[in-house]
């Protein structure tokens, strides 16, 4: 038996960053808002207090913060004449559960896209030729450019009190900041963190071949800071406990640590936790969202909650899950190309090199989640792809971001993995080594998609989001290609040695954490016919509904994602509260 | 390769300073005077010394057989050393002990629903068991291929053996009935290291042996100042664990 609700103005799904954003907005426009949360509340002071917040077991390697596999996981196949089999236990990607989504446990980087990115597909026609882009290779423009959404990436950053340095201001250059990066109205709220023993050594040698440096945008506040919804940041401790932990010290950024205290104090605000959607009430002919299923975890009660207006925040897989089994838009189908829903889903592509240091003291367990230096030379379009063969790069980073000794402690190659040399190698070397890591960008591929698995289901009884994925040719070589710059800036160190270079090399696989960089499913972009939302975030087929996050995304960037995910965000925001508000109804007509 | 035969150890004694006695006996010379040393060890004492004797602890869900080997596996995998005591002796096995006795161990976080199809490796764990029942089957399968191999448990062998039959078993050519034993070898070892490098809270780690051989400073991790004062100097302060915070 379902209850159904008195129905309200707006449902938010997901209360992670951008359910949080969007409610903030809407409740400032005077709509009564519910936000149903799948996990628990989360209260940082309790939640995320000192001593057991240092508890490297329980977070990083038991995944306490982490989306409960019993409840919902995600089968994989490399191809579509294989089965599918579930992932059964967490390993290449975290998503995050409970209020705040995997905005409580992230790192803290913070990119704005390159305006290239936005227009990825225009971008390279106009610059290699028509044909230049290959069939297979099904990447899209965002439907919004850079310049469009540049003022809600500021709005982003001054939410969260990035911390950072200008590279271009403005259309002014300036060194030591990223001089790749698209015009900013706005210098960072922050000064950047403070730098690392690596970082410095990965800056030393990076400028020795000319490459351009700079400290990586991170909401880790480098100071305290008051933004502008009037909460407060502390400053960063550097205890190294940022990705898979939340922040004792409130300096990085989160739903939790930059929106909630005002949301939660807002009356026009009603949090539900336990609350886990299980699906849209789908009006086909009106195509509208009539209302939101959900169970009420703690009774196991359904409800269905009318709304005017429905926000779809969840993760990338759950959002395109939703509208998949809520029936809403048409099913990708590889085989034709059409449909959209579950299209150009991407990840992200590892590379990069171990390097070791004998005389050089590196400290690894100060640090934090976004500090360290990077190079932005070889991502994107940056540099000239003719003839390469591949299109896309990465930035390149050097940012230790612990010295956790469960999972942190590298040893040169050959070394046993156990016994007495293995001890000696690894009390040898755990202080003096580190890692540069190339985050190269996933660009849409054809045979790449999500879709319901036939097999395996959810605690909910409903199919498990089957992903049907691998890497391609253009994403081995991206890895070649930057992995090469990376080993030939280890070698500018002049380090004791370096390891093997990490090229990615064979199918995708499950089990090592890589990126929880998860893209695509519900597509954006200008024809009803090959995305699923619009560029205001508004889906061609029900008007009420307006779906967040990364799985908006035409394709990956080599770009950690949330920085695009808060300011499309905001952008979504702002063009619901002036525009559609006033008007329900399509706002592009296709 | 050494055969002489080690004498079985009895896991109660090994959380305390007696397992000490043993591991000094494997490893010879460097730990030799930590048998007679008084159980709170001089600060001088060899890092190998054990770091405090310890109440005995009773096993919430191994079998004295299982408690038996792991404690002559996880200290083939650490031994003592100038570096560190042996794994055993750093509480490894206690360690082991109650997280295959916990919500983890009987398969929190893991999906379980059938069909269980075997994958390809990139799939990873595809096997219906949880984590208690899997050292369980591996344990004895261990077990099995050692009596038909060295015609004794592991645990009743040598060194050298000992040794042989971990890098069999690491490689996947010990042939086990039920599941294949570089599987087992690898949970082996990360459930190894993890009880040697986790906050001593959990059983392992004892003493922070683990974080003191590599010099990780444990708690409270607040570098505000550190950051820039011990840039690229050395900082190894004693470490300290969440019991010291609470």
């Amino acid at each position: 038996m379902v209850t159904t609700l008195k129905e309200v103005d707006a449902v938010v799904i997901g209360v992670g960053w951008t359910g949080s954003i969007l409610a903030r907005e809407l409740t400032k426009a005077g709509l009564s808002v519910v936000g149903l949360e799948r996990g628990a509340r989360r209260v940082p002071a309790e939640d995320f207090a000192l001593p057991s917040i240092r508890d490297d077991l329980k977070y990083a390697v038991r995944q306490e913060l982490f989306q409960d596999t019993q409840t919902e996981t995600v089968s994989m196949r490399h191809n579509a004449s294989e089965t599918a089999l579930p992932i059964r236990r967490l390993g290449a990607f975290l998503p995050g559960v409970g209020l705040g989504g995997a905005g409580t446990h992230w790192n803290g980087l913070t990119w704005r896209l390159l305006p290239s990115d936005h227009v990825l597909k225009s971008h390279l026609t106009q610059r290699y030729g028509r044909n230049a882009v290959p069939a297979e290779m099904t990447i899209a423009d965002f439907g919004v450019s850079y310049d469009e959404l540049e003022p809600y990436y500021d709005r982003f950053e001054k939410l969260c009190g990035t911390s950072g340095k200008a590279g271009n201001l403005r259309g002014e250059k300036i060194d030591g900041g990223n001089v790749f990066e698209g015009p900013r109205q706005n210098e960072y709220p922050n000064k950047p963190l403070v730098e690392t023993e690596a970082g410095a050594i990965f800056e030393a040698a990076a400028k020795s071949l000319g490459y351009h440096t700079f400290p990586a945008p991170a909401s880790n506040a480098s100071a305290p800071y008051t933004n502008p919804e009037g909460v407060t940041l502390g400053g960063c401790v550097y205890c190294g406990h940022c990705e898979r932990f939340g922040c004792e010290a409130n300096a990085k950024a989160s739903p939790n640590s930059t929106l909630m205290p005002v949301l939660l104090a807002e009356p026009k605000f009603e949090l539900r936790t336990h609350a886990y959607v299980k699906e849209l009430v789908y009006d086909r002919h009106a195509r509208k969202v009539k209302a939101v299923r959900y169970v009420d975890t703690r009774t196991g009660e359904e409800f269905d909650q009318p709304a005017g207006l429905v926000i779809l925040g969840a993760y990338t897989f759950n959002n395109t899950l939703l509208m998949l089994v809520s029936k809403i838009g048409a099913p990708y189908d590889p085989k034709t190309g059409k449909g959209a829903v579950g299209k150009n889903y991407c990840y992200q592509v590892g590379g990069g090199v171990q390097v070791f240091t004998e005389d050089k003291e590196i400290n690894p367990f100060m640090a934090t989640g976004a500090g360290g230096m990077n190079i932005d030379d070889f991502n994107g379009d940056n540099f000239d792809h003719a003839g390469l063969g591949f299109f896309g790069g990465a930035w390149i980073q050097c940012s230790p971001s612990n010295g956790r000794p469960i999972l942190t402690r590298a040893v040169p190659p050959g070394t046993p993995r156990w016994g007495a040399k293995w001890k000696e190698a690894t009390a040898k070397w755990y202080n003096h080594s580190f890692y540069i890591n190339a985050s190269c960008a996933n660009y849409a591929h054809r045979e790449n998609y999500l879709d319901l698995d036939p097999i395996y289901r959810d605690a909910l009884g409903r199919p498990l989001i089957r992903m049907t994925y691998n890497f391609h040719e253009n994403d081995y070589k991206i890895s070649a290609y930057l992995t090469d710059v990376a080993v030939k800036i280890a070698k500018a160190m002049n380090p004791t040695m370096i390891g093997p270079p990490q090229a990615r090399r064979g199918d995708f696989s499950v089990v090592p954490y890589q990126s929880t960089h998860n893209t695509g499913g519900t597509m954006m972009g200008s024809d009803p016919r090959t995305s699923v939302v619009n560029r205001y975030l508004q889906s061609w087929d029900a008007s009420n509904l307006f779906v967040m996050g990364a799985s908006v995304f035409p394709q990956n960037a080599s770009y950690n994602p949330t920085g695009a995910v808060g300011a499309l965000a905001y952008w979504s925001a702002h063009w619901i509260t002036t525009t559609y508000l006033k008007s329900p109804g399509p706002m592009v007509h296709a | 390769m050494t055969d002489e035969p080690i004498r079985r150890r009895n896991f109660l004694k090994g959380a305390g300073a007696a397992g000490t006695a043993a591991a000094a006996a494997l490893t010879g010379g460097l730990a030799a005077r930590a048998e007679t040393a008084a159980p709170a060890a001089p600060a001088t004492a060899p890092a190998s010394a054990a770091p405090q004797a310890a109440a005995p602890e009773p096993p919430l869900t191994l079998t004295a057989t299982e408690a038996a080997f792991l404690t002559a596996a996880v200290d083939m995998l650490i031994p003592a050393d100038g570096l560190s005591p042996a794994a055993s002796d750093c509480g490894v096995v206690v360690f082991i002990d109650r997280q295959l006795a916990g919500a983890w161990g009987n398969g929190a976080r893991l999906y379980r629903d059938g069909p269980f199809l075997k994958g390809k490796p990139e799939h990873g764990y595809q096997l219906a068991l949880t984590p208690r029942e899997f050292f369980r089957v591996g344990i004895a399968e261990a077990n099995d291929w050692s009596r038909k191999t060295y015609g004794k448990e592991f645990d009743g062998l040598g060194a050298g053996d000992r040794e042989a039959a971990l890098r069999a078993m690491e490689a996947g050519k010990a042939e086990f009935a039920g599941l294949p034993s570089k599987d087992f070898f690898d949970a082996l070892l990360t459930i190894t290291m993890e009880g040697f490098f986790a906050d001593p809270i959990y059983g392992g780690n004892r003493g922070m042996a683990g974080w003191k051989m590599v010099g990780y400073p444990g708690l409270p991790a607040v570098y505000s100042d550190a950051i820039e004062k011990y840039r690229g100097k050395v900082f190894r302060p004693p470490p300290q664990s969440i019991a010291d915070f609470s």
